[in-house]
């Protein structure tokens, strides 16, 4: 058995594919139900309905899901200039701590300390993406290995921060840090339902991505380089400067998650703010194909099976790291959907 | 079969997808004989040899070699049948000495000992028969192109390849070493082997080989005695038609807008670097670089497309020197228009489109972009623009690149360079795997640059381009360039002992 390339997959293998990767995930998520004991028509039909058969049950998952779309835009910009920053996790908590550090005391402007406040968590996630592409660009270090560690190193950061300088006196000795001033929450998005507007401005960066990915110079630019850096180079294009245009962009991103979890839902840093937000995003980049809009898809469809998943397993007993493998399931035939539009396997 | 036939293809047929490429072909090859198969690039001789040597299967006919049928899709059964293959690319271990490339995969795994004492001498008889001289004991990586050709003929020779396939075998020689190569095919063939000798080179042909089969989409259009057909005649069957070559007069030299003056880079990657290079690029002249690849045209061109700045010497732009940041993008801006050697790699992004490509170094200009934004429909204008002008054939400036054929890529290459009105036009193997008519579309348009004044410099391997379209020719070897040597002043023997690196210590 072999590969050979298709030059020019017709439209049914480009949609039919991902569908059919779906409807293979679907089947391996019942199979695993009945492994589990349980009905599985019964339990992909309490997912469902945890994740979207009420208004309470809707507006979880959409809360659930603007951190994911946040650090899946910023997981899908990198990825486009192929820069495999995989620490989304510790930039979204780099947000979250400066949004505590300037968010404790009320500067008595509302309407100017918030986007102040999200501009700097902004500033505050670029820079730890900095390093690890300057280290790449100008020593070649592979960025993977150095933005997983910062999410490590970042995390026991975090851990010092909630048990020492920022730990909250009034927090009956839970490691969580002061809760920050009223002035910085987040207001409801719509007034009376529990949504917050960080769920807004994920969709506002989703459209600013997709807008700087295919009508500016910076967007041409970075596809260019995550494609061909030789011929992006040899063309003239800065590819190194664009690299680190890049990784400002996608940090930033990942750290407004963080902005908006502290912001807009739990008030202060602990160190279960994300429960792996960072990584998940980018399994909501690559279900997306990296595409900015997609991001906003995907992470609805992600965020929906963990808050369904938590849901069916009280009703229904099977354990909720169900969803965690039916999320890596969706990931993996979604990845041999991609692989295989463009390539035919030849039986021989 | 008569008595004296050792191979014969009959009705292969080799389908890629919609594309046969292989159309009902049938070859008979005679003990003693050279014959030479000839054709464009995708006429399907590589498909073909591929399916005699074991590596593709054909979806019809058969093989019979030496009166046996040869099994298909084997080439452990081509290579016991006694079919040797050297290919293009050569397959050889850089660590290991030539004797240890010549035993490899010829030795059981579980053999107790290599016995090199035996097969040193079988390899040292064979290379003086055939006049192969090659140390069987250097290590390959070590040797020049020439020697490790012998060695992969060597390789071939030891397992008693009674019938030898070479593919584009000139193609990494000089002169010199391309006669040679032709004196043991000779004695080859006295000695009763016969030879498939694959080429493009049309004077090559007509020299070494006694029967002539021209292949064209796939199909066996030829099967002429050499001494019977002429140069012109082939050409015609190749491309079925008349082949129209540029007329090339000669140009008027106007004043230098580029210089390089005893330039110096480092070498790198097992390529030379340049070697006090002095070069003068003046307006209204083709200067051609001859050599065999890989004696510092990467670096040349490096230095041209603003790739890489000189170590030592100087670059001069006109009558100023060149920026000491020099970069691609400061050549771009200087007027230096470049056409890469490798199109897929350097010169285009496979998966972006026509326009995407088309603006791919003036994207950052108006009226491509302003304000950091870009305009789209100014691109697929442009895009249109060329793809009319320098006939690009694809399905619209919207269609992937990847989808285009090598001649079509280089065409918008070319108008891509072109349309921004180039002082310099640097053009590195600019016909390299193009068929007949692209090459002369390709020439023709280089050509009209020049009349215009623009100064090409073209690099090439192929000796006849370089002698046919150059004003000016220097001759390069490891990293060091000759005086130049007006249009006529050379001959192709004296470029060869050039190029193989002889008198260099004279001129410097």
């Amino acid at each position: 058995m072999r590969l050979e390339p298709i030059a020019n997959p017709s439209a049914l293998r480009r949609f039919g594919l991902p569908a059919l990767a779906l409807i293979a995930t679907v089947i391996a998520a019942s199979l695993l139900a009945l492994i589990a004991g349980a009905n599985p028509f019964a339990t992909l039909g309490l997912i469902l309905e945890g994740a979207a058969g009420s208004r309470f049950a809707l507006l979880e998952t959409l809360n659930r899901a603007t951190p994911l779309i946040f650090t899946g835009l910023a997981v899908a910009v990198a990825f486009r200039a192929k820069l495999w920053n995989i620490g989304a996790e510790a930039q979204l908590y780099a947000g979250a701590i400066v949004t505590v550090v300037f968010g404790v005391t009320s500067w008595g402007v509302a309407w100017l300390q918030l986007p102040v406040v999200a501009a700097i968590a902004v500033a505050a996630g670029a820079l730890v993406l900095l390093g690890p592409v300057i280290l790449k660009t100008r020593f070649g270090v592979d960025e993977v290995v150095t933005t997983l560690l910062l999410n490590f190193v970042m995390l026991l950061f975090v851990s010092y921060l909630v048990e020492g300088p920022m730990k909250d006196p009034a927090g009956m000795g839970w490691p969580k840090s002061v809760p920050v001033a009223k002035d910085l929450r987040l207001p409801r998005l719509i007034e009376g339902l529990r949504l917050h507007w960080g769920f807004g401005l994920a969709l506002i960066a989703a459209v600013l991505v997709w807008l700087i990915e295919t009508r500016t110079v910076l967007g041409y630019r970075m596809r260019a380089v995550g494609q061909n850096p030789q011929a992006a180079r040899f063309a003239g294009i800065p590819v190194n400067r664009v690299l680190v245009q890049t990784a400002l962009i996608s940090g930033g991103l990942a750290a407004l998650a963080g902005f908006s979890e502290v912001a807009g839902l739990k008030g202060h840093l602990s160190r279960d703010l994300s429960p792996g937000f960072g990584y998940t995003g980018i399994i909501v980049a690559m279900l997306a194909l990296l595409n900015p809009l997609g991001v906003i898809l995907s992470a609805l469809f992600v965020a929906g099976v963990f808050v369904g998943a938590d849901s069916m397993s009280r009703a229904a007993g099977v354990p909720t790291y169900i969803a965690d493998i039916l999320l890596a399931l969706s990931l993996l035939f979604m990845v041999l959907a991609i692989s295989l539009t463009h390539r035919r396997v030849v039986w021989r | 079969m008569s008595p004296t036939e050792v191979l014969r293809l009959d009705r292969i047929s080799k389908r890629f997808g919609a594309l046969l490429a292989n159309d009902d072909l049938s070859l008979a090859l005679r003990a003693g004989e050279v014959v030479a198969l000839l054709g464009e690039n995708g006429a399907g001789k590589t498909t073909l040899m591929n399916v005699l040597f074991g590596q593709y299967v054909a979806d019809g006919g058969t093989i019979t070699a030496f009166g046996q049928p040869l099994p298909p899709g084997n080439p452990r059964a081509a290579l016991a049948a006694g079919i040797g293959m050297v290919h293009q690319h050569f397959t050889l271990a850089d660590h290991l000495t030539v004797l240890e490339n010549i035993l490899l995969g010829t030795r059981s795994l579980w053999s107790p000992s290599l016995d090199l004492g035996a097969a040193r001498v079988r390899v040292v008889q064979l290379a003086d028969q055939f006049g192969l001289a090659v140390d069987p004991g250097a290590r390959v990586g070590s040797l020049s192109v020439g020697e490790r050709q012998r060695v992969e003929i060597l390789k071939a020779l030891y397992r008693d390849a009674r019938i030898l396939i070479l593919d584009e075998p000139t193609a990494v020689l000089t002169p010199q070493e391309a006669d040679a190569l032709f004196a043991t095919l000779r004695k080859m063939v006295a000695d009763g082997l016969s030879i498939i000798f694959i080429s493009h080179k049309l004077h090559e042909v007509m020299a070494i080989a006694d029967r002539c089969l021209v292949l064209r989409h796939g199909k066996m259009v030829g099967d002429v005695a050499t001494a019977a057909t002429s140069p012109d005649a082939l050409a015609a069957m190749m491309v079925g038609g008349e082949v129209h070559r540029p007329k090339v007069a000669a140009g008027v030299a106007g004043p230098a807008l580029m210089r390089l003056e005893a330039v110096t880079t480092p070498d790198r990657e097992g390529a030379p670097g340049l070697k006090a290079a002095s070069l003068s690029l003046h307006a209204g002249q083709i200067t051609g670089i001859a050599g065999v690849s890989g004696n510092g045209q990467a670096a040349l061109s490096d230095i041209l497309s603003g790739l890489a700045a000189p170590a030592s010497g100087r670059l001069m732009l006109g009558e100023a020197p060149a920026p000491a940041r020099w970069t691609p993008a400061g050549a771009l801006s200087a007027g230096v228009g470049r056409i890469p050697e490798d199109r897929h790699k350097t010169g285009t992004i496979a998966d972006f489109t026509l326009t995407e490509n088309a603006v791919l170094e003036t994207h950052a200009r108006a009226p491509f972009s302003r304000k950091g934004w870009m305009d789209w429909r100014a691109a697929a204008d442009h895009a249109s623009a060329i793809i009319a002008k320098y006939d690009v054939r694809c399905p619209g400036p919207e269609a992937r690149i990847r989808l285009l054929s090598g001649g079509n890529m280089q065409k918008l290459i070319l108008g891509r360079v072109l349309e921004a009105a180039p002082g310099v036009i640097l053009a590195n193997q600019p016909v390299r795997g193009l068929d007949i008519g692209a090459i002369a579309y390709v020439h023709g348009q280089l050509l009209a640059a020049r009349d215009r004044g623009a100064a090409v410099l073209l690099i090439s391997e192929d000796l006849d381009e370089v002698m046919q379209l150059s004003d000016v020719i220097h001759v390069m070897s490891e990293g060091r360039l000759t005086p130049p040597l007006p249009r006529g002043a050379a001959t192709m023997a004296e470029l060869g002992l050039w190029m193989a690196g002889e008198g260099f210590d004279h001129a410097a």
